[in-house]
């Protein structure tokens, strides 16, 4: 009986599960470590900033019930991973042997890497959301600057997503003549890729946001409000969002996998973690240069429980990841875009429409049937 | 690993990065290496011959060189503070 252990339970880790349990669970013990019982729909944490979501039943399930009945669900810390020796070492005490590992241990956030982040607010956490929604409904006039407090960080169209959605908030509320909103881009336009920056510079400018070129933020002075870039350039602000700078998983960083944060080196086709064939890291946890995103790790699930069965079966691993993302982003008053690319294929210009917000909620809605079990 | 008549003391490979794009890529690099040293970036995508020179000159440090690779681009910067 070959041993598949999945470090972490998030969205890569509990599709690979999943899957793998429906190929392979005569032929391997399919053991999933998970250091949380929950599982969290981290897409939400902006709805529930501005409180669209209150019910956090809504993005909350028991990891236990989300996860395929032959998958051994541990909950419990990795605190070591032994990649020589070929074992994960748990908080408990108890050590996992393993003939193939799945790394998806994530990403965490680091506020404090970046002076004078105590007066800014995120969304990159549930706590972050619900703190960050109560200063929204204290908010009554000035100015919102949304930046970003360090890259990479997890998907980057969200602080544009949010400044759009911050002008449909203010707007309900009556208010919106009252607020600025700006936007402190990383980059000299309003997304990666141009064709898509073209739209969402065309919908920022419809509804009177402003953006700032090559704003990457590099410090915070709490007590005059302004924030400053290390391009040299500074916002007074009276309220600060703020994307934390994110790094990988500690367990990572202490067993010396990761790379520039904690990020761990693969192959960006097959997923491989160096010379180690039985090791493959997905979603997050990466360096790869596509976005840490929900999407991504979940095609990346995919291909390494494909090519993880073949092995276990005794066929050649053939599945090869494309660099495959989609992402649906919200620009309030019911419109979305959406985009769909990989490595070969880049995004086309995009279009806002109905039908692509009302894709949104869809996913929002079978994410947890269709997509955690690994069926679409 | 060389490029040119320059030592580079890492590479970014971005080809294939739509999102977040090699520029990212290469702030993140950029903020993770000492001053001094040089970074390289391969990049397919077309925009980064104008936004890849524009922050570097932005942020104050150095382009070296833009290298047609064929297929792709390399980009080499210096970090200088």
């Amino acid at each position: 009986m070959k041993k598949v252990v999945i470090v972490g339970g998030g969205t890569g880790g509990t599709i690979t599960a999943n899957i793998l349990a429906r190929k392979v669970s005569r032929e391997a013990e399919i053991t999933l470590i998970s250091n949380t019982p929950q599982h969290i729909y981290q897409p939400g944490f902006l709805y529930r900033a501005l409180g669209e979501i209150i019910d956090e039943s809504e993005i909350i399930r028991e990891e236990r019930k989300l996860v395929n009945k032959r998958v051994k669900l541990v909950i419990d810390e990795a605190v070591k991973i032994d990649i020589q020796n070929r074992m994960v070492d748990l908080m408990s005490g108890k050590k996992l042997e393993y003939d193939y590992l799945v790394i998806s241990t994530g990403s965490r956030i680091v506020p404090e890497e970046v002076p004078g982040y105590e007066v800014s607010y995120h969304f990159y956490s549930l706590e972050g959301a619900r703190k960050l929604h109560e200063a929204l409904e204290r908010f009554k006039e000035g100015v919102v600057a949304v930046g970003i407090g360090g890259i990479p960080y997890k998907c980057p169209p969200a602080p544009a997503e949010f400044c759009c959605l911050l002008d449909y908030y203010f707007t309900k509320r009556g208010i919106r003549d009252k607020v600025e909103i700006h936007y402190l881009s990383p980059l000299p336009r309003t997304f990666p890729h141009e064709a898509v920056a073209e739209a969402i510079t065309e919908m920022m400018e419809k509804k009177g946001i402003h953006w700032h070129p090559m704003f990457n933020i590099e410090s915070v002075d709490p007590e005059k409000k302004i924030v400053n870039s290390l391009e040299g350039e500074s916002l007074r602000f009276d309220l600060l969002v703020m994307v934390p700078p994110h790094r990988g998983a500690e367990v990572v960083e202490k067993s010396g996998i990761g790379v520039d944060g904690g990020w761990i080196p693969v192959d960006k086709y097959t997923l491989q973690y160096k010379d180690y064939s039985e090791v493959y890291a997905i979603g997050d946890a990466t360096n790869l240069p596509v976005s840490k995103s929900g999407a991504a790790a979940h095609f990346e699930g995919k291909i390494v429980a494909d090519r993880i069965t073949s092995e276990i079966t005794g066929h050649e691993p053939r599945a090869k990841y494309d660099g495959r993302v989609l992402c649906f982003c919200d620009a309030g008053f019911r419109k979305a875009i959406y985009m769909d690319f990989n490595y070969e294929n880049p995004p086309k210009k995009p279009r806002f429409s109905y039908i692509w917000y009302l894709g949104k909620q869809l996913v929002n809605r079978f994410y947890w049937s269709l997509i955690l079990s690994g069926l679409v | 690993m060389s490029s040119g008549e320059y030592k580079v003391d890492k590479v970014v490979d971005a080809r294939g990065s739509h999102c977040p794009g090699p520029l990212m890529e290469l702030i993140k690099a950029i903020k993770n290496v000492q001053v001094g040293q040089v970074v390289a970036v391969y990049s397919t995508d077309s925009g980064s011959k104008n936004d890849i020179p524009l922050w570097v000159k932005k942020a104050g440090h150095e382009l070296i060189g833009v290298y047609d690779r064929g297929g792709y681009t390399e980009f080499i910067v210096k970090k200088t503070h």
